[in-house]
């Protein structure tokens, strides 16, 4: 149900679709997931002319929204995302364009490149051992004479980290929080493949040893890099809600049609009433799903005083519900549920990853209790 | 969305724009209507009843009574943004809430969507300001929830007709000066083919009502008798033998209030005075605001307000545009029970052992909780049960088979049934 989208927004939404179910249908997904290959820079460059790269980037730096919400936009993109369990790196890529496009000219360059798909960028953001929390960053940044750093420190669970070309580290210097846009072929930087639960989202551990940026290099530093941060993680949580919301949306048809085509003790599973209650219950958390990402797409595009709060909610929600929901699913369809052969397992490792990233839903019930007790006192 | 919002200064149609009503509304209020008492959410009383009516008196004489009504019959013709203006604006104020459900939100919109014009003049300005109250006469004993099982017979006599029967579970029927009554008129015919609806008043010769205590010592629910009731022909809602479209219609206007998508609801829905304790509070008197699972609680709480707002919001605007059933207010109404239990619930845990026993039964995070933890099952019986709203949901939204039924098709009076 998309009745409130504009005529535009659902081209751009119908545009990715087609463009979804052509690429990465569950043959391709599962092709690209046993080639262990990492992000297909054509194709992310095919979407990036479609548009998903310019929603967050302003209209004088060459991007450009479908409604004027960028965030709404974006998470129709999002959503296509989950429900072909499409590759790419469209989440992390968000987050950079959030922190360069907020820094504004100084980046232009490569903002542009970004956006085009000539430049690949990933979000260094999280450390080992540490969760989703952006008030201490272990990673170091030691000031040089001039403006630039030497950075020293683990980052990991950086997604495309393998393939990208550019990314966006925060780290700690004796001034507060900076963050800075590091090139790959920066010499004390290492790029080290790790493991994924995803079939086909790749991950990567940065290792920097003495690694040296230049001032030109710094994207923001101080109280302006702790709240650019936070519209990162805040923005990435949410794009990640709305690709949860897509794959439960297309492993819910999927279901609901097995439950038709399904027979047991002659007649088909969807005239069971204790299966029946159970999509009831279902249908009505996806509708919930689907309704609280909206309302936090809309609360962040419109700057309401809330947004970050409706953000953690939906997170939260969307979290806890979806990857619940789609084992669920696993068990009506039986054992066909558990082979590798039915794609319902794809959607699972995607949702999982989802859920676990930018924030668990304990992550994000902390936030939300913190901003009751603040908004009490 | 639902509706064009108006929010400029101009109005081709004349309508207020919402902002300017808005504005209005808040001075208003602040002029003439007192704040909330933070009372605990005890027995409703003839006192409650009547204080109720003052206040709708004085809603109405103030222009702010019946809001989506139309102007012919009492109303102000407005829509459902300027509804949730209104209850955006009166939160914090004392408000007839009692009069809401089902007086309002389900009895004058079941008469407003299938009366006569007569009946619309002649019922609705009177619920609308407040002078009357309205009860629905639905549930029987020994029914459950198989609405159309009911078997309060009514007859023909001339012009007039005769009710005899008996009806349970209706809530104020004993504040009430009418009632919708589902009757059975045909017994020849399946069950659903052979009903009446009525405008019943409570007050007329041959009716009876008792009062039923709850678990938690509250009686607004009442079993309401009927003798030799005499109703002319003029009081049928609807066509008769087509008593159920009439039922399905209030059914409607009831799962949509239960799960707060009505926009004849006025007043605020997560008031302090409509609702539980305040658990952050709570939570801080009792020396369990650092405590982890506590913070999970009040999270979980906080999540289920706002989704469910959101989700009133989303599936509101998919049956106005036709792109869902108006069924798929079922959705609301699970989703709100749904709600329910984490708040008692939370309330609950929270309170620990204040909940059960100490000096104050009255505090809304003591002893209050502590009762609306024994009845919290309410809010997925009341409205029609959970289990009811799921088959609606997997049948009439998912389009999944019915569940068999051993009197479809059966005249009803070769229905078996059994004792209460």
């Amino acid at each position: 149900m998309d009745s409130d989208l504009t005529p535009d927004q659902k081209t751009f939404r119908d545009t990715t679709r087609n463009f979804l179910n052509k690429t990465s249908s569950s043959p391709q997904i599962r092709a690209l997931a046993d080639s262990g290959a990492g992000t297909d820079r054509t194709w992310w460059s095919q979407g990036a002319e479609l548009g998903w790269t310019a929603m967050l980037v302003p209209e004088d730096l060459g991007g450009g929204t479908v409604s004027g919400e960028p965030l709404r936009d974006l998470c129709l993109v999002a959503r296509e995302f989950g429900r072909t369990c499409a590759p790419g790196p469209l989440l992390t890529t968000s987050a950079v364009l959030t922190g360069l496009a907020a820094a504004g000219e100084a980046h232009a360059e490569a903002i542009e490149a970004i956006m085009t798909g000539d430049s690949l960028a990933s979000w260094a953001f999280y450390e080992p051992s540490r969760g989703w929390d952006s008030s201490t960053p272990g990673t170091a940044a030691d000031p040089l004479p001039g403006g630039g750093f030497t950075l020293s420190g683990t980052k990991d669970r950086v997604e495309a980290g393998e393939s990208a070309d550019l990314f966006l580290v925060t780290a700690h210097s004796p001034g507060g929080p900076v963050q800075v846009l590091v090139p790959r072929d920066t010499p004390g930087l290492s790029v080290t493949p790790s493991w994924s639960l995803d079939a086909t989202r790749r991950f990567a551990t940065l290792s920097f040893a003495g690694a040296v940026v230049p001032p030109g290099a710094v994207v923001q530093r101080g109280e302006a890099a702790r709240e650019a941060v936070e519209t990162q993680l805040h923005n990435t949580a949410l794009l990640a809600a709305a690709e949860m919301t897509g794959a439960l949306q297309a492993m819910f048809d999927v279901t609901v049609q097995w439950m038709f085509d399904r027979y047991t003790f002659g007649r088909p599973l969807a005239s069971y009433q204790a299966l029946k209650h159970r999509m009831a219950d279902n249908k009505t958390a996806m509708e919930a799903c689907l309704a609280t990402t909206a309302g936090a797409a809309g609360a962040l595009d419109s700057g309401a005083p809330d947004a970050h709060e409706m953000v953690s909610i939906a997170k939260a929600y969307v979290g806890d519900k979806v990857p619940a929901i789609l084992q669920d699913f696993v068990q009506l369809h039986g054992g066909l549920g558990v082979t590798w052969e039915h794609d319902l397992h794809l959607y699972l490792r995607r949702t999982a990853c989802d859920r676990a990233l930018y924030g668990t839903p304990d992550e994000h019930r902390r936030r939300i209790a913190a901003t009751l007790e603040g908004n009490a006192a | 969305m639902s509706t064009a919002t108006s929010t400029g200064t101009a109005d081709a149609t004349g309508t207020e724009p919402v902002e300017e009503f808005r504005l209005r509304a808040r001075a208003w209020l602040a002029e003439n209507l007192p704040p909330a008492a933070d009372t605990p959410a005890g027995n409703i009383d003839d006192d409650v009843w009547l204080r109720a009516r003052v206040l709708q008196g004085r809603i109405h004489a103030g222009g702010f009574a019946g809001i989506c009504f139309p102007k012919e019959y009492g109303g102000l013709g407005l829509g459902p943004d300027h509804q949730h203006a209104f209850n955006e604006e009166a939160a914090g104020y004392e408000l007839p809430i009692v009069l809401n459900v089902p007086s309002v939100a389900i009895c004058a919109a079941t008469i407003l969507d299938l009366g006569t014009e007569e009946q619309k003049k002649q019922y609705l300005p009177g619920i609308i300001s407040g002078r009357d109250v309205w009860c629905q006469l639905l549930s029987e004993p020994g029914g459950g929830s198989d609405l159309a099982g009911v078997i309060t017979k009514s007859e023909r006599n001339g012009e007039d007709w005769t009710i005899n029967g008996s009806k349970v579970w209706s809530s104020a029927a004993y504040a009430a000066d009418y009632g919708l009554c589902l009757t059975r008129s045909n017994w020849d015919v399946p069950k659903h083919s052979g009903l009446t609806m009525f405008i019943l008043p409570l007050k007329a010769p041959g009716v009876t009502v008792h009062r039923i205590k709850l678990v938690n010592g509250a009686n607004e629910f009442c079993q309401v008798f009927f003798d030799d009731v005499r109703l002319p022909a003029g009081n049928v809602v609807g066509a008769v033998d087509d008593g159920w479209a009439t039922a399905s219609q209030q059914l409607f206007h009831e799962r949509n209030a239960m799960g707060g998508g009505s926009p004849y609801v006025s007043g605020p829905r997560f008031s302090k005075a409509a609702h539980g304790p305040n658990l952050l509070e709570l939570a801080r008197e009792t020396g369990q605001l650092g405590d982890t699972s506590v913070r999970d609680q009040l999270a979980d709480v906080r999540i289920m307000q706002v989704v469910s707002k959101q989700l009133v919001r989303r599936i509101g605007s998919a049956i106005a545009t036709g792109e869902l059933t108006p069924q798929a207010s079922s959705i609301l109404r699970l989703f709100e029970a749904e709600r329910t239990w984490t708040e008692y619930d939370a309330a609950f845990r929270i309170a620990g052992a204040n909940a059960v026993a100490g000096p104050s039964l009255q505090d809304p995070g003591h002893g209050q909780a502590g009762l609306r933890y024994l009845s919290r099952q309410a809010g997925s019986l009341g409205g029609g049960s959970t289990e009811i709203a799921r088959n609606i949901i997997s049948e009439r939204v998912l389009g999944m088979p019915r569940e068999a039924a051993a009197d479809r098709g059966v005249a009803f009076k070769d229905v078996k049934r059994g004792g209460a």
